[in-house]
């Protein structure tokens, strides 16, 4: 049987998700624990977040 | 206060919302009465939003449109105006040559306008000629290029001999220094900055503004191109890789912090990470901006396929709520590349500590 692409785009916004989703929380963690350092914390956070963003568009196209 | 904002705001969406509909592009119109050719003609009408097109039509019902120069070289150079196409229902003949668009490209054709597909490849057999063509997308280049140096020269000129900013300046100044104190020092360095300051500039305000600009009734899509997207990655990757010290190539081809027999392989992913970094950059702006552009579209055709104005004013909503979400987009993705190429930068020019 043949899976669709379709399936494998779902699984990526699914990781993708996952992967933002846990970083945008621990940034949030960091920030109440740390909120002078909320700054730093919100542009490493903008970094990883697109890193991993990328990837998912990647995965996306290819699928 | 706060909500006196956040209601013009709202009115400013609203306004926009449906007008984002009859932006541009040639809506089918004939009077689709049933379902699945109203789809066929959202689903048309989202694809030419999507590509370039040699003309420049802000609405097609009220005549608001402009045909542009197309410049071809196929055995000599070939310049005409794109009228001569009609929207790409003719065949346009230049020097006793004849042309006809096909999906949004140029193909030399005979007298009919014959386009024969190839049943292997699923593209036409006809010849593709050289296309240098100043299309939508060339030409709204061309115009925020020319606003954003108007606008920054004048601004810059309106200081004279003092500190304090005037009229325009007092709105981009913030912005200026937002770049340069968050994006570029932190990344690059007090010590080199200053050399990338003109293209970071350059190239958050550029992105920005384009990305602004496809929220308009212009209904352009020049971020959401992936040839433009390309090129901007391309300067980044040479502005990097030519402004580079010493320890960047030391780091890549011989890393002096790892062991020795790790040094190769690294070398090797490193290689490779010069090459995916660009284009990351590229993959990442055109399919945020696609996206967005194919979520708004796609909900404004959901509102000519629903019967019943409950479902309609819920879709319209949602535009609109989409559409601030895109503003926001808008920015972000101008920070992040700045942010990101500023990043490369500033790995291209890190004096390495550990000796």
């Amino acid at each position: 049987m043949e899976i669709p692409g379709i399936v494998g785009a779902g699984l990526i916004v699914i990781g993708v998700g996952m992967g933002i989703g846990r970083i945008g929380g621990s940034a949030m963690e960091g920030i109440a624990r740390q909120p002078e350092a909320a700054n730093k914390i919100q542009t490493a956070m903008i970094i990883a977040a697109a890193l991993i963003e990328g990837i998912g568009f990647a995965a996306l196209f290819a699928s | 206060m706060m909500g006196k904002k956040i209601l013009t705001l709202l009115l400013l969406a609203l306004l926009h919302s449906p007008f984002t509909a009859f932006a541009s592009e040639t809506v089918t119109e004939q009077p689709a009465t049933d379902e699945s050719s109203v789809k066929a003609g959202i689903r048309e009408y989202i694809t030419h939003h999507l590509e370039d097109s040699y003309d420049f039509s802000i609405w097609h019902a009220m005549g608001l449109e402009f045909p542009l120069p197309i410049i071809l070289i196929d055995e000599g150079l070939h310049v005409f105006s794109s009228a001569n196409f009609h929207h790409g229902e003719t065949v346009a003949e230049s020097d006793g040559k004849f042309y006809k668009i096909y999906h949004a490209k140029i193909y030399r054709t005979d007298i009919e306008g014959t386009i024969t597909i190839d049943p292997l490849t699923n593209h036409p057999e006809q010849i593709k000629p050289w296309d240098f063509s100043i299309t939508k997308n060339v030409v709204s280049i061309f115009l925020f290029g020319l606003l954003i140096f108007v606008l920054f020269t004048s601004v810059a000129r309106s200081y004279g001999d003092s500190q304090i900013p005037n009229k325009l300046g007092r709105f981009l100044e913030p912005l200026v220094i937002f770049v340069r104190d968050d994006i570029a020092i932190p990344n690059i360095g007090e010590k080199h900055y200053r050399r990338y300051m003109g293209y970071i500039l350059t190239v958050f305000f550029f992105i920005w503004f384009i990305n602004l600009a496809g929220l308009t009734p212009l209904g352009i899509n020049v971020t959401g191109n992936i040839a433009v997207t390309f090129a901007l990655a391309l300067i980044t990757f040479l502005i990097t890789q030519f402004t580079a010290k010493k320890s960047y190539w030391m780091h890549i081809f011989w890393n002096p912090s790892v062991p020795v027999f790790m040094r190769l392989p690294l070398a090797a992913i490193e290689l490779l990470g010069v090459f995916i970094k660009p284009f990351s950059l590229m993959i990442r702006l055109y399919a945020n901006m696609t996206a967005g552009h194919v979520v708004i579209m796609s909900l404004i055709g959901l509102l000519y396929i629903f019967n019943n104005w409950f479902a309609r004013g819920a879709f319209l909503g949602l535009t609109l709520f989409l559409s601030i979400i895109e503003l926001l987009v808008a920015f972000l993705q101008a920070y992040i590349f700045a942010m990101l190429t500023a990043l490369y930068f500033g790995a291209a020019v890190e004096e390495s500590d550990h000796h």
